[in-house]
């Protein structure tokens, strides 16, 4: 297992590296410049600021300056918010939408597997049909459509919660984009359960434990769930990343200050140094992930080993 | 010395020379309200202290009389993130809102776009408008008590060109004809060359190379603004942090949060903190004009940074009062690239001009009380003297009958169709626009047009590099002078994409620059532009807003769609 760990680890580096050489020269292949503005400014004018940024080096120093400042820890500068560093726009940004993330990812996992559970229990019975049908609404109605239309309802015409903000992270200020973030998720992780769930139940071991005579919460908690968790922690795993790198809607939509917006803001003003944060960081995330996912199987599966 | 009133049309320099011993009659703006009353309002301020609620003694406006809500935050919609507000690195119209409350220039803009004074109390040109000399206030502050002085000014204004720094706007220091400008950009002299001296502490001088008769309107810019010299050397790129920035104008940053919102505080050392009544500023930053719109209507914010063209009927059927349209200096053009057969052909280009029924795209797709422009400048805009074209005076009948006549002799007709590609950057309304003159063009011409979409960056890179036939062009005035939209058409301006080039053109802007009075020459040159064409201008821009009845002294008749807090309330519910 430790030797598994140490694998994975020393894999992780050079997979980063790619990333960080591919994002890089995709980057700076896409027309236009972080200072391609509609107001041309005078060449003099432009070459000084080129020079700040070094933008004026070759692309291959670019990239190992780059690389220097960044086995530092240092993204470098923002191109587009010129008062920020890369670095303290992340950490501003990203505790935020980890927050909402995990408290998304937590009711995820408790609605998505209950829903997926008592459905799978219930098949083609009435609470079957009722989970199946929110959690194909929810699968189709995507979040740049609900979230607003929350807002709609709850904070222009109800006027029970906030529109927008994050103030501290106060609980009203979460719930709405909380909603927004998880509900697609919790659809999807209900039908995976449910489909996993039906076909664990009808499983041969799970057939011989009920003809043992088990009791039926014994066979479906201890016997039946572990099983059918697989498929489950395989879309959970990479989707946690997800969750908790934000979304770009739940930051336009609400204004939290997430990390989300500079996924897409990061692209439009070509601010290169601030595309390869988050980048990175979410290459980080995800390669963790799926290490910690790999891990879990081995709980979840006495079969697979390391 | 020269007194002001010898140039005409510059009504609002006079207006401010009045002004500039400063405190102003009974009937001047909020923002220089009669000293007594002021005082009286931050005396009943310390009594009763900023918020108390259903305090038995209501505070009333000093001017207008109207009772004034216990709470004074003001929340603004600020569009989008701001890129910096360091007043030398600013360089949008975000981070120019947060600055011109938290600096103070010169000179600042008034409710109607006049020039008021700002940081300078007076100012005085010599004969040949080739040097200005400013007095400064005694009583103007940064927001650390130390006094603002002409150095601040000094050092601000050689860190706009210093090459180090970086500017985007260190070509307005250029464009503003200050000694030695060019030279430093280029590097090519040490930035203590700029024209721009102290003669003592509070007597700033300015040397230009060119007269320049506007210059006290183009300091009232960000750019102009003092930098505090101590912050900016002791933090360096996070001086304009919280808790690091030291600031002159009416507030100070009390917080920052990206992408969420910005705080800032009544700074207690400005000059006019009497006569200030926000006490507390928040900007938000949402680009999403839905979600902007959804802020507003749950009684979120004061005032919004645009409104949804989408929402229009609705918001006008059930928000009028709130909905209002501030004009703007941009226009919004069609720019034909002269490099390519046969926009090359003026009678191409003015047959396009021409069928475009401006009215139609005013009144059913912006919607939002925008004028057709028939002229690059708008007719508003400070000392331009606006004589409407021949094509402004036609109806539309019968330019759509000059424009089919133009272009058969050009040798395009319905058997010979002229065939192009319309790009204009990704977005609803240019697409809008874009279908509706395409389909102009398609039945009154014969054309065969493809309106074609690009990403902006991209859309900016390809039109650089010409590779374009006719293309959409905005353009936003930096200062209320007609250079600032007329110099676009320079043959060797960065921004003419076009390439358009006329030597009498560049001529009358040259003489212009060099003149007292440049007004007879941005007439004819405005006048070459119309029978040229090299653009077609479409209409001007307006600032459209949603602002809360509970919102008073918000400015909504600066060209310059400035609207500073300091002159704003929030009226008792």
């Amino acid at each position: 297992m430790l030797s598994f760990i140490i694998r994975r680890l020393l894999v992780a580096i050079p997979t980063l590296l790619i990333l960080v050489t591919i994002s890089f020269t995709l980057m700076h292949a896409a027309p236009g410049g972080p200072f391609t503005n509609e107001r041309k400014v005078p060449e003099a004018v432009m070459k000084n600021i080129e020079a700040k940024y070094h933008l004026d080096q070759p692309l291959w120093k670019q990239y190992l300056y780059y690389l220097g400042d960044l086995v530092q820890g240092d993204l470098g500068p923002s191109f587009k918010y010129k008062d920020h560093t890369v670095n303290e726009l992340i950490s501003s940004s990203f505790p935020r939408s980890a927050y909402i993330g995990v408290l998304s990812f937590v009711i995820v996992v408790l609605l998505g597997v209950g829903i997926g559970v008592v459905a799978a229990l219930n098949h083609n019975r009435w609470p079957d049909y009722a989970g199946m049908t929110f959690a194909m609404s929810g699968v189709m109605l995507p979040n740049f459509v609900l979230a607003p239309l929350c807002v709609m309802i709850f904070a222009v015409y109800l006027k029970w919660l906030p529109a927008g903000g994050w103030e501290g992270g106060r609980i009203e200020y979460l719930i709405l984009p909380i909603v927004a973030m998880a509900t697609s998720y919790v659809a999807q992780v209900a039908r995976i359960t449910r489909g996993s769930m039906i076909e664990t139940l009808n499983s041969t071991f799970i057939q011989r434990a009920r003809a043992k005579g088990l009791p039926r919460t014994h066979i479906i908690l201890r016997h039946a769930l572990k099983p059918a968790m697989i498929p489950v922690i395989s879309y959970l795993g990479p989707a946690f990343v997800g969750i908790v790198t934000g979304s770009v809607v739940v930051d336009k939509v609400f204004s939290t200050g997430g990390i989300g917006q500079h996924f897409v803001n990061g692209a439009i003003n070509r601010d290169y140094s601030l595309i390869l944060g988050v980048t990175i960081l979410v290459g980080a995330l995800t390669i963790f992930f799926n290490a910690l996912v790999d891990i879990l199987y081995t709980v979840l599966d006495p079969r697979i080993r390391y | 010395m020269k007194t002001l009133h010898l140039f005409a049309g510059a009504t609002m320099l006079a207006a401010a020379f009045t002004l500039s011993g400063c405190g102003g009659s009974g009937d001047e703006p909020v923002s220089v309200a009669p000293k007594a009353e002021a005082a009286q309002v931050s005396q009943m301020d310390a009594k009763s202290g900023a918020k108390q609620p259903g305090s038995a003694t209501t505070r009333m406006h000093p001017v207008t009389g109207e009772p004034l809500s216990a709470e004074q935050v003001l929340v603004r919609g600020n569009g989008s993130e701001p890129g910096s507000i360091d007043p030398q690195l600013v360089d949008d119209s975000v981070g120019g809102a947060v600055v011109n409350d938290l600096f103070e220039g010169l000179t600042s803009s008034g409710a109607d776009g006049q020039l008021m004074p700002g940081v300078a109390e007076s100012w005085s040109a010599s004969e040949d408008f080739k040097t200005w000399t400013f007095k400064l206030r005694h009583n103007a502050k940064w927001s650390d008590g130390e006094p603002v002085t002409a150095n601040d000014f000094v050092y601000s204004w050689r860190r706009a060109v210093n090459p180090e720094v970086g500017s985007n706007y260190a070509y307005y220091m250029e464009v503003a004809g200050v000694a030695n400008s060019t030279a430093i950009v280029n590097g090519e002299k040490p930035i203590t060359e700029l024209g721009v001296k102290a003669l003592d502490d509070y007597t700033l001088q300015v040397s230009l190379e060119v007269p320049v008769t506007y210059l006290p309107i183009m300091v009232s810019h960000y750019t102009t603004y003092p930098s505090p010299q101590r912050a900016v050397e002791k933090y360096k790129g996070d001086w304009t942090k919280p808790g690091n920035i030291v600031s002159n104008g009416a507030y100070k940053l009390k917080e920052w949060s990206v992408g969420e919102k910005m705080v800032a505080v009544r700074n207690e050392h400005y000059w006019g903190n009497a006569n200030t009544i926000i006490n507390e500023v928040v900007y938000l930053p949402i680009d999403d004009t839905v979600a902007e719109m959804q802020r507003f209507e749950a009684g979120e914010m004061h005032h919004t940074n645009t409104v949804p063209v989408s929402q229009m009927e609705r918001i006008k059927q059930d928000m009028n009062d709130e909905l209002i349209s501030v004009p703007k200096l941009a226009t919004y053009m069609y720019q034909f690239n002269l490099q390519e057969k046969p926009f090359d052909d003026v009678r191409v280009r003015k047959a396009l001009s021409y069928a475009i029924d401006r009215d139609i795209i005013v009144k059913y797709i912006t919607k939002g009380g925008q004028t057709p422009a028939y002229s690059i400048t708008p007719p508003e805009v400070n000392g331009f003297h606006y004589v409407a074209p021949e094509i402004s005076k036609m109806t539309q009948a019968e330019r759509d009958a000059e424009a089919v006549r133009l272009l058969n002799e050009a040798g395009y007709n319905k058997d010979n169709p002229l065939v192009f590609d319309l790009v204009y950057n990704t977005s609803e309304g240019h697409k809008s626009i874009a279908v509706a003159i395409s389909q102009m063009w398609k039945e009154k011409l014969g054309a065969i047009v493809t309106p074609t979409n690009m990403e902006w960056k991209t859309f900016l890179t390809e039109k650089a590099a010409g590779n374009f036939k006719v293309a959409r062009y905005g353009w936003n005035g930096d200062y209320n002078e007609a250079s600032t939209f007329l110099t676009l058409m320079l043959s060797n301006s960065g921004n003419n994409d076009g390439k358009w080039s006329n030597a009498e053109f560049d001529k009358l802007l040259a003489d212009a620059r060099n003149s007292t009075d440049p007004a007879p020459f941005y007439e004819k040159a405005e006048q070459i532009l119309s029978e040229e064409m090299p653009v077609a201008p479409i209409y001007f821009y307006r600032g459209l807003r949603m602002v809360s009845p509970q919102l008073g002294g918000y400015a909504t008749n600066n060209p310059l769609d400035i609207a500073y807090a300091k002159d704003m309330y929030i009226k008792a519910q």
